[in-house]
């Protein structure tokens, strides 16, 4: 399982929900790689992973990709990446 | 080890008047220069980030990060915070209008990671963020993250 976390510059928001995206698979005992991505590599990056976590501004700019792509709105809500991530991995 | 060092009292604003998104990035930027950690040239990377990107800082409701990526405006790693007297729109539907916002500083996309780690715990905690929001001062703002992070 891959997971990409997706903002703008790669070093702020899509940390932040990387890191948050890491505690809520552990919670949920999945296994999966997740990495942060700039908007430009992440287009790169869409193709090979599973699921792409983003916001809603980002996910119209990720183009073409097989990922699920899930949109985010409160990037510090565990209540919130927990429901939408068991939702496409259930 | 705690956040304190990222964020010293020098980049800690509390309600601060701004009268839109531009005015509350720009005293997040001051913020951030006046701890040492950038030029006021990143005040203007943050803005234009926003402009080319769109408001997609805005990542919780009422609460902006505003960064841009890294560059030679920024000294080193660090965090600003400013809570404004009156909430502006970003323009993020899901999440205006902003009263928090974290300015944010990075020297490359790997060095900065437990200052994220750190940031996340404090913010991530709806309790601690209520308390950070209702503080009056900087030193109150100090002294509720020193209390959640020791």
């Amino acid at each position: 399982m891959k997971i990409v976390t997706v903002c703008g510059m790669g070093i702020g928001t899509s940390v932040l929900l990387k890191m948050n995206a890491e505690k809520v698979l552990r919670q949920l005992d999945i296994d999966a790689d997740v990495e942060a991505a700039d908007i430009g590599v992440a287009r790169g990056m869409a193709r090979t992973a599973d699921v792409v976590l983003t916001s809603a501004d980002l996910a119209d700019e990720l183009g073409e990709t097989s990922a699920k792509v899930i949109v985010i709105n409160n990037f510090t809500s565990i209540a919130e990446i927990t429901e939408k991530l068991s939702e496409v991995l259930g | 080890m705690t956040l304190s060092q990222w964020l010293p009292i020098e980049a800690i604003r509390t309600s601060v008047a701004a009268s839109d998104w531009r005015a509350a990035i720009t005293a997040s930027g001051e913020a951030l220069a006046a701890s040492g950690a950038t030029t006021d040239d990143y005040t203007q990377e943050m803005i234009e980030t926003v402009e080319k990107l769109g408001p997609y800082i805005v990542i919780a409701p009422g609460l902006a990060l505003a960064h841009s990526r890294p560059s030679p405006a920024v000294h080193r790693a660090g965090l600003s915070w400013v809570t404004l007297a009156t909430p502006v729109a970003f323009g993020n539907a899901a999440n205006d209008p902003v009263d928090l916002v974290i300015g944010l500083a990075a020297l490359d996309h790997d060095g900065h990671l437990e200052m994220m780690s750190e940031l996340a715990a404090v913010i991530s905690e709806e309790e601690t963020l209520a308390a950070l929001r209702a503080a009056k001062s900087a030193e109150e703002v100090q002294s509720v993250i020193d209390s959640v992070t020791q």
